[in-house]
């Protein structure tokens, strides 16, 4: 049998009324792939990762992780829409870092690290601790692990977001525009974290960015997104150095002027 | 307004009180006037604990029960918020008899006023879990909690503080509430001074001595939850003025 794709994505299709996010979408990535999604807005990139997070729900198709189904479940040999446990099972495997941080602001950086671990994991105190203690000094804030986020600087929130997310042991992260919301001298210790993430860890990474120079540096593979279709795929210098596509060339040209 | 306003009324309130006491024209009815107003203490306190029992139970179930027991709820909390109090107690305590269910007056008192709050109290308990911000449910399903978890753990705590002021003015229509449980003979503090009034037209010394005591036992209420309200934001609100 060959390797699974940690994440497929079969015609899976979002619409809100008469609008449709995404139009059968298929994408497969690889175990330990790094994918950066990138496109204007309204192309429907945050809402791929949102479905495979289970915030939304999704139209059509099927969604699988590891060669299960994650929308979906096997019953009598057929899927059906899944439910709530079996949703739980599939998503453990999966966490993510959103843009907004959304850290939880009545507990200081530790215990937003040790939460999940403890209650939904089931760990010990002094072992999810000590867990958490090692990725607060992998993001690089051992010393703050005692404050509340409202002490701590957006750059910092971020990195205690990714600490948090990583306390669950996902194999896939989700980057949600995780840098959007700092200050533009922030952005550089948040991309140096996942960088490093990237390198420590044999994680499949799924990042929605606007920050073209880490995408085209740190990931195997861009995906160009327009009007819920992937428009252009490929390994980043062929996708920047040459996109094929005229809607790629746009938008390339657009943000890089911008830039 | 900061909570030294309020302890110094309570100061004022008390002082007072014992001024007058020193006046036998109203120190004659302060031993009468306090028996009831332990009553009425009694009935708040036991009456806000069901309050909050029931407020809690019925916002939860009906954001997120089974639908007969969402409608369930809903069917309580409409009838209690829309018939008046007093009705209720009368209900209870007149009514019900006449179905064979005969309930000790203390007890229809505690009932009535603690369901007729509680209807209230929903609305506030659910207005507040709703307040919490979206993204920390989507943190929480990120962090693949189950509905409980993130009630208990994320979104109750921070809607804890939302609904602190307003449960202490509902507990305060609570406390003047207690007054009605007179028409269903009981004791308490209106009850004392009626009686004591129709017995000796003293009306000035008597509803002064009241109005007093239901204004200090507020003020003690108002502060009291001033002080949960500040201890509870406690951590949200850390370093933010930073």
């Amino acid at each position: 049998m060959t390797e699974q794709p940690m994440v497929r994505f079969e015609n899976v299709s979002k619409r809100y009324g008469t609008l449709t996010v995404l139009d059968e979408l298929n994408l497969e990535i690889a175990r330990g792939e790094k994918v950066s999604v990138i496109g204007p807005s309204g192309s429907g990139k945050t809402t791929v990762l949102r479905m495979l997070m289970t915030l939304e729900t999704i139209n059509d198709g099927v969604i699988w992780v590891e060669g299960e189904p994650l929308t979906h479940m096997k019953k009598n040999g057929k899927l059906v829409p899944a439910d709530l446990a079996h949703i739980r099972r599939i998503r453990a495997k999966i966490g993510m870092v959103f843009q907004s941080f959304n850290l939880f602001p009545h507990m200081t950086a530790m215990a937003n690290c040790i939460e999940a671990p403890m209650t939904v994991l089931g760990m010990k105190r002094a072992e999810a601790e000590a867990r958490a203690a090692e990725l607060l000094d992998l993001v690089g804030l051992s010393q703050k692990k005692d404050h509340y986020p409202s002490q701590l600087s957006g750059g910092q929130q971020q990195r205690v977001a990714i600490a948090r997310a990583l306390a669950m042991r996902p194999k896939i992260m989700l980057f949600d525009e995780v840098t959007s919301a700092l200050d533009p001298e922030l952005v550089g210790e948040v991309l140096q974290v996942i960088r490093q993430i990237g390198r420590e860890h044999d994680l499949t990474m799924l990042m929605v960015t606007h920050q073209m120079g880490f995408a085209k540096e740190f990931s195997d593979r861009v995906c160009f997104f327009y009007q819920g279709k992937i428009c252009e795929q490929g390994p980043p210098g062929e996708l920047f150095g040459a996109p094929k596509n005229e809607r790629t060339r746009q938008f390339l040209h657009a943000v890089l002027e911008a830039g | 307004m900061g909570i030294g306003t309020l302890v110094a009324m309570l100061a004022a309130a008390l002082a007072v009180i014992g001024v007058l006491a020193t006046q036998q024209a109203y120190s004659l009815f302060l031993p009468g006037l306090l028996q009831g107003a332990v009553l009425t203490i009694e009935i708040a306190i036991l009456g806000s604990l069901l309050a909050i029992v029931m407020g809690v139970l019925a916002a939860l179930v009906r954001l997120y029960g089974p639908a007969p027991l969402r409608w369930l709820a809903t069917v309580y909390v409409e009838i209690f918020r829309g018939t008046s109090a007093l009705v209720q107690l009368f209900w209870l305590f007149f009514v019900l008899p006449q179905f064979g269910v005969t309930l000790d007056a203390f007890l229809v008192a505690v009932v009535a006023l603690g369901l007729n709050v509680g209807a209230y109290g929903s609305e506030v308990v659910r207005g507040a879990i709703l307040s919490v911000a979206r993204g920390q449910w989507e943190a929480c399903t990120a962090l693949n909690m189950s509905r409980a978890q993130m009630l208990r753990r994320v979104i109750l705590p921070q809607a804890f503080v939302a609904m602190i002021p307003p449960w202490g003015n509902l507990f305060i229509e609570l406390l003047k509430s207690t007054s009605l449980v007179s028409l269903i003979t009981l004791s308490d503090l209106a009850f004392k001074a009626q009686q004591m009034n129709q017995n000796t037209f003293k009306t000035i010394p008597i509803f002064t001595l009241v109005l007093l005591m239901y204004l200090v036992m507020s003020l003690v209420l108002t502060i009291g939850m001033r002080l949960l309200e500040r201890r509870a934001s406690a951590g949200l609100a850390r370093g933010k003025a930073a």
